[in-house]
């Protein structure tokens, strides 16, 4: 397959450290408005998958390209986010001394640059995307809340709304639904899905009842390189894979 | 678009502020030069120039507040800033006493002929233009705190690092200013000033004057930093200070905003520095010294990090109390601070400013108290 057509191409990715080899001879293709989940044990690389595509970590080898031409393992952090790559952590991260309105006002596609925040005035088609965003997320009545005081669940659902906010055109979701409740869990996998015809995503995930809810492709990560890829059903039939990670 | 700018900010706090500001603006004159000397509401030039020094020390910590309680960059270096902003309006100061000087050289000031030095070196140049001294008071501290931050920022130097190089900065400054060939008259600096904008330094009027420029100047900065901190821009700096991986992955370039935040902050110290010097009448190296800088984190954390209004309350209380301190008791004084700060820092967190809030929280019943104060909890935490 060339790579002019991918949204994503990862080709033959490594990374050490310290001796240690987190990715390994990586190789991952996402086509425009795929979804993808991400499964593998503890330690198979699937975060240091996420740094190296956002460009926290960068690969001791490989090719990393976006869109088919833009070469991200040049780029910082900003610029790779600029070019529409969106990540949520598994940690919810949120700006907590701020009000859900403001997390979502800041993660809004708009200009980035020092000057043009500080001569910024909210217009009505900021604001409409925003209540858009509130709705989808279920925010709507906390807006005003300090986003410290949301539980857990909420911050999760705040982050995948600041990743909504972006306009990305990936996003990467790191264990969305860690420490969720069942129905959250539900929940979240609707959200998903609802997201995934405008935008690709990748999600990577533990939880195999919400990885089967998704219902798409799966990629299983072992030791930093692709052990299996296909539908849940055929990975989970993969021996390698049950002796590596599902076990028997 | 300026209007709408400052209008952001003028929360009930600013308001109480300015307010103020404008009052002492008002008050201080009518008292010093139309009360009569005999009458109890009199006050004494040697007053009026005290509270100028304190709101010039208010407008550094306000400045430092910027950086520190919005951004969380603590800088043990700002002084040096304060002082790059005395020693250029001090040169002015200097070529203004022109022939008044001991040896009489109508150009040269009076350090120089003691050290033989027969022509201006080039950096005095254009000192005897006010314009030109103005405008140094801004760029020389914002060109260094530019340069400054875009080596630290870049090479992502962040938290005890980062403030241990600050101080190493005014350190270094502190040591070059010590040296005569420095050209800036060594040990004992700039002083023995006569006259600004053609009036008499020592005269009552000037020295009035002085002190309604610095109170304007304290609510101008005041304004722009409480503008900004409302706008979007104040929301990634705080932002930027809790969690900056985040912002990051946002697609917001932190470290141009860290710089945009730092450098004018050091513009804002040196305007401090530069009304400082003339109030005062004299500056020197010891302003580098590292000491003045940890003072200045002092009173930011008195009056309340990341409140505005709290650092210009630190600054002026904890001088009041140093000026007291070091005519009735010495050899207390240092004492004193250092208890001041550890007491502080256990028992107040928040400063003055968030006593309220604190006590508030503590009532039964009020748990909420805690949530309502905006950047307390998450203030400490590290950034990503």
């Amino acid at each position: 397959m060339s790579a002019e057509d991918t949204l994503l191409y990862l080709d033959g990715v490594s990374v050490s450290f310290d001796g240690f080899r987190a990715l390994n001879n990586l190789s991952l293709v996402m086509m425009p408005g795929e979804m993808r989940a991400i499964i593998g044990p503890n330690g198979a690389g699937k975060t240091t998958m996420m740094d190296v595509i956002t460009g926290k970590t960068r690969p001791d080898h490989g090719t990393i390209l976006f869109e088919g031409a833009t070469d991200l393992t040049r780029l910082r952090e900003a610029s790779i986010a600029n070019l529409g790559i969106g990540r949520k952590f598994q940690r919810p991260t949120v700006f907590e001394p701020h009000t859900v309105w403001d997390n979502l006002e800041l993660a809004l596609k708009a200009p980035r640059r020092p000057l043009k925040t500080l001569t910024y005035a909210i217009g009505r088609d900021d604001k409409a995307r925003i209540e858009e965003i509130l709705e989808i997320t279920r925010l709507s009545p906390k807006r005003d809340r300090l986003a410290g005081s949301l539980s857990h669940g909420e911050k999760q659902w705040l982050e995948i709304g600041m990743l909504l906010a972006q306009e990305p055109k990936l996003l990467l979701v790191d264990e969305p639904v860690a420490g969720m409740t069942d129905a959250e869990t539900e929940q979240t996998a609707e959200l998903l899905c609802g997201i995934a015809g405008k935008h690709s995503v990748i999600v990577v995930e533990h939880d195999m009842s919400f990885v089967r809810a998704l219902g798409v492709k799966v990629t299983v990560l072992a030791e930093g390189s692709v052990l299996a890829e296909g539908s849940l059903d055929a990975v989970s039939a993969n021996s390698q894979v049950i002796d590596t990670y599902l076990g028997r | 678009m300026l209007t709408r700018f400052f209008l952001m900010g003028l929360d009930r706090k600013a308001g109480v502020v300015l307010t103020i500001l404008a009052l002492l603006a008002v008050l201080v004159p009518v008292m010093t030069l139309l009360v009569p000397a005999d009458s109890p509401f009199h006050m004494s030039v040697f007053t009026v120039s005290l509270l100028g020094k304190y709101l010039c020390f208010a407008l550094l910590a306000l400045a430092l507040d910027l950086v520190w309680g919005y951004v969380g960059i603590l800088s043990l270096g700002h002084a040096a800033f304060f002082a790059l902003g005395g020693y250029a309006m001090g040169m002015y100061l200097m070529r203004q006493i022109g022939p008044r000087g001991v040896y009489g050289n109508p150009v040269l000031p009076d350090f120089m002929v003691f050290l033989n030095w027969t022509e201006l070196p080039w950096y005095w140049l254009g000192f005897d233009q006010f314009w030109f001294a103005a405008l140094m008071v801004l760029a020389v501290p914002g060109a260094l705190a530019f340069a400054f931050g875009w080596f630290a920022f870049r090479s992502r130097v962040t938290g005890v690092y980062l403030s241990i190089i600050t101080q190493a900065l005014t350190f270094a400054l502190l040591l070059a200013f010590f040296r005569n060939d420095m050209g800036f008259g060594g040990n004992n600096g700039l002083t023995d000033f006569k006259e600004i904008l053609g009036a008499d330094i020592q005269a009552p009027g000037t020295r009035v004057g002085l002190f309604v420029a610095t109170v304007v100047a304290l609510a101008l900065s005041y304004m722009i930093a409480s503008g900004i901190i409302a706008s979007k821009l104040g929301k990634v700096l705080v932002a930027v200070r809790d969690t900056e991986g985040r912002v990051r992955f946002l697609g917001y370039d932190t470290e141009s905003y860290k710089l945009f935040a730092w450098t004018l902050s050091a513009c804002m110290a040196g305007v401090a520095g530069a009304l400082y010097v003339p109030q005062v009448g004299i500056i020197n190296p010891s302003e580098f010294a590292p000491a003045s800088s940890i003072e200045a984190v002092i009173w930011v954390a008195v009056g309340g990090r990341g409140t505005l209004a709290g650092a210009i309350l630190g600054a002026v209380l904890v001088n009041f109390g140093k000026s007291y301190f070091t005519g009735a008791l010495p050899e207390l004084w240092l004492f004193a601070l250092g208890g001041l700060f550890v007491a502080v820092t256990l028992f107040l967190p928040k400063g003055l400013l968030g006593l309220g809030a604190q006590l508030a929280a503590k009532l039964p019943g009020n748990r909420a108290g805690n949530k309502s104060v905006p950047g307390g909890k998450t203030a400490d935490q590290k950034g990503m």
